[in-house]
């Protein structure tokens, strides 16, 4: 079954609903929890409420109320709770969206559970959101770290980076990127030389790690780090004139924007949306920077408003009552139904949570190729919707065996 | 009873009423988490503000109690009360080691000892498979209090950890004005002297560091079956820096005073999360107002005003 907008605001219109009925009819409300003072604040941050906005008003004329709401998590799960507690028990939200963070994305998804009620996650990275944490009441739509290893290690030695060395931040997370970058590459032919850890939290000079990593002969330095660690990484890489390729597994627009192309040019990266990416996402970075001057809108912000377009086009579908009353019963139907917009063309979400769409790795162009503001990105490899995320049955997820 | 002063009695029966009545009016997770960062930096207050010791590792006793209690109730499947004593007891075993090494050092040596010790347990649940590294340990069950009364419920769960915090705030206040309290008091003022008068202040300080790391353990305990969760939020050394903010700006060696402290800080952490990047700005302001206003925290400079104990 698919809806599309035209329809619904003309079946809106011909009903004659009145601004009267509406303002009686029942409210969808969304929460928007993010990191607005942190490091995730320009991924996702004001302009994750922007796209939930968007959204919004592409609803007003659908014969019911939209409300959006947003907090900053400060990036403590405690704090995240908390909000999402009140905001159920008390101020009648309905869905929870974005949560730029994993750690207070799985602590979500606990209470989207226990209260019923609908999650769709866009900027967390762990891939156990739809593997042993996923369950009935969540989706996560953009990526994980399965979908970036795959496509940066994988995409990567087919465009002819098949020697590679890690430079690994030592925790969980970073061992984890290490460990699954390493097997695509091997799986597509090439090969691992080393890898080196580095301190987590805490490192700021990289330059003997760097050195290190230059003296493998490896083609690739692959930066198995997140945030400060991978900018301050790139930078330094740049400042000692390293010769490698530098693939960032967990990069975003924003990062790029910030760096400046002069440090990041040739950085190889895995995004699954880009503003410029196709004459639809285009239309909508248009719409977006109307409402964000200056911005074009990051994977995670599109997500976001391809979640909560998602979720109303269902939601108006069902009747927003009934939407309201199971969030388990709602997140089924989302599943049910194929999704279609304009960021990530279109795509479908599996039983245990897992939106697919098509994952893109970019290279970052040189200062002398880029046209204006925001034009960053060349395409060198595509991984097709069905190949881009971790096999159904490899995750763990009890949805799945059920 | 318990050695109130009268001043203190009265205080008392405002703060137990303002507990019991509170969650009929506020929403009572963000009460539960207040009353555990009471109880955290009352524990605190104990060390700092009785014995003169400034620990800058804190966050050490209250996360790993949090991690303990959290583990054992969720793959060892505790009882709750079970799960929070033994976070507890994780403290004070903590608190023993820390206290140990640090206690042979006085003042800045003091500090800088325990903050290099809580590094390292924060190293260690950043690395260590049981906490589940940057994740944490998620989705913890609240369980059932004795094995019988479901504390699924909000209104339960309140009336459990508003106990726990009761208790831990006598405690505290029992040890205070105890003849032990006194000594530690002595300490403070002077401890050569207090040496001269025969008491072996190592010991003294030991135990109350023990005793401190402890009740710190108890609140981090709480606070993770409240909200289902321990992470590395409450090991890390923010965690640390808040609590004595808390003690400091509701008063350092009242017995009332964190507790002021704890709910100030709660609230701007909770209904300032709205204003985005706005928060931390606000909170920096307040801080400094205080700082230039309230040397003594904001109950100290009250009861020095009115010339009360409290």
């Amino acid at each position: 079954m698919s809806i599309s907008r035209r329809a619904l605001l003309g079946t809106a219109a011909a009903a004659g609903l009145s601004s009267h009925a509406r303002a009686q009819a029942p409210t969808i409300k969304f929460g928007v929890l993010t990191d607005m003072s942190g490091p995730y604040q320009n991924v996702a941050g004001p302009g994750a409420t922007i796209a939930a906005q968007m959204a919004m008003a592409e609803f007003k004329a659908a014969g019911f109320n939209v409300e959006v709401v947003s907090a900053d998590h400060q990036n403590k799960p405690d704090v995240g709770v908390g909000i999402v507690r009140q905001w159920f028990d008390r101020d009648g939200v309905d869905v929870i969206l974005e949560v730029a963070n994993s750690a207070v994305t799985l602590a979500v998804q606990g209470v989207a559970k226990e209260k019923n009620k609908v999650f769709l996650a866009s900027g967390a990275a762990s891939s156990d959101v739809t593997g042993a944490a996923c369950n009935a009441n969540t989706i996560h739509w953009v990526y994980d770290t399965f979908m970036l290893a795959k496509s940066t290690g994988g995409a990567m030695v087919k465009a002819g980076g098949d020697s590679w060395f890690f430079l690994t931040a030592d925790y969980a997370f970073g061992h984890a990127l290490e460990r699954d970058v390493g097997n695509f590459v091997k799986d597509a032919g090439g090969k691992v030389m080393g890898a080196v850890r580095t301190p987590f939290p805490g490192t700021t000079d990289f330059s003997a790690f760097l050195l290190q990593a230059q003296a493998s002969g490896a083609k690739v330095l692959g930066l198995a780090n997140a945030g400060t660690d991978t900018i301050n990484s790139i930078k330094q890489a740049r400042e000692f004139g390293i010769k490698m390729r530098l693939a960032g597994l967990l990069v975003f627009l924003s990062d790029v924007h910030s760096l400046g192309l002069e440090i990041c040019q040739g950085l190889a990266l895995t995004e699954s949306f880009y503003w410029d990416l196709n004459p639809a996402t285009r239309a909508f970075s248009d719409r977006f920077i109307a409402k964000a001057p200056g911005k074009r809108p990051t994977m995670v912000q599109a997500g976001t408003y391809s979640s909560a377009l998602h979720y109303l086009k269902i939601a108006s579908a069902m009747g927003p009552a009934q939407a309201k009353l199971d969030g388990a019963a709602t997140v089924a139907r989302l599943k049910a139904t194929p999704t279609d917009d304009e960021c990530f063309g279109k795509g479908s979400i599996r039983i245990d949570g897992r939106k697919i769409h098509p994952s893109y790795l970019f290279e970052v162009k040189k200062p002398s190729e880029s046209k204006g503001a925001w034009d960053y990105y060349k395409l060198i490899g595509t991984t097709p919707a069905e190949d881009a995320f971790r096999p159904l049955n490899a995750g763990n997820c009890p949805l799945v065996k059920a | 009873m318990f050695g109130f002063t009268r001043q203190q009695g009265i205080a008392f029966l405002v703060m137990f009423a303002a507990v019991v009545i509170a969650p009929f009016f506020l929403y009572p997770v963000f009460l539960m988490k207040v009353l555990c960062f009471a109880l955290f930096a009352c524990a605190y207050n104990l060390l700092i503000g009785y014995v003169g010791l400034g620990s800058f590792g804190h966050a050490a006793f209250f996360g790993m109690g949090g991690y303990i209690a959290a583990y054992t109730a969720k793959k060892w499947g505790f009882n709750p009360e079970i799960a929070i004593i033994t976070g507890a007891g994780a403290g004070a075993v903590l608190g023993a080691v820390f206290g140990w090494l640090s206690i042979r050092r006085q003042g800045i040596y003091f500090a800088m000892i325990t903050l290099a010790l809580s590094q390292m347990v924060y190293f260690f649940c950043n690395q260590a498979p049981f906490t589940g590294g940057e994740d944490g340990i998620q989705q913890v069950p609240r369980g059932n209090l004795f094995g019988l009364i479901s504390l699924q419920s909000d209104m339960t769960m309140y009336v459990v950890v508003s106990v726990v915090f009761l208790f831990g705030f006598l405690l505290i206040h029992r040890i205070v004005h105890s003849p032990f309290g006194q000594v530690l008091k002595a300490i403070r003022e002077n401890e050569p002297r207090a040496t001269s008068l025969g008491y072996r202040t190592n010991d003294y300080k030991l135990i109350v560091f023990i005793l401190s790391a402890g009740i710190a353990g108890l609140a981090g305990g709480t606070k993770s079956l409240v909200f289902g969760i321990a992470t590395l939020t409450d090991v890390a050394n923010a965690m640390s820096g808040e609590v004595i903010l808390m003690t400091l700006l509701g008063g350092m060696g009242t017995i009332f005073g964190p507790v002021l402290g704890a709910i100030m800080i709660g609230s701007i952490e909770n209904y300032l999360a709205q204003l985005g990047a706005w928060f931390a700005v606000t909170q920096g302001v307040i801080f400094v107002l205080c700082i230039m206003f309230f040397r003594r925290g904001l109950l100290g400079e009250l009861a020095a005003r009115l010339k009360l104990s409290l």
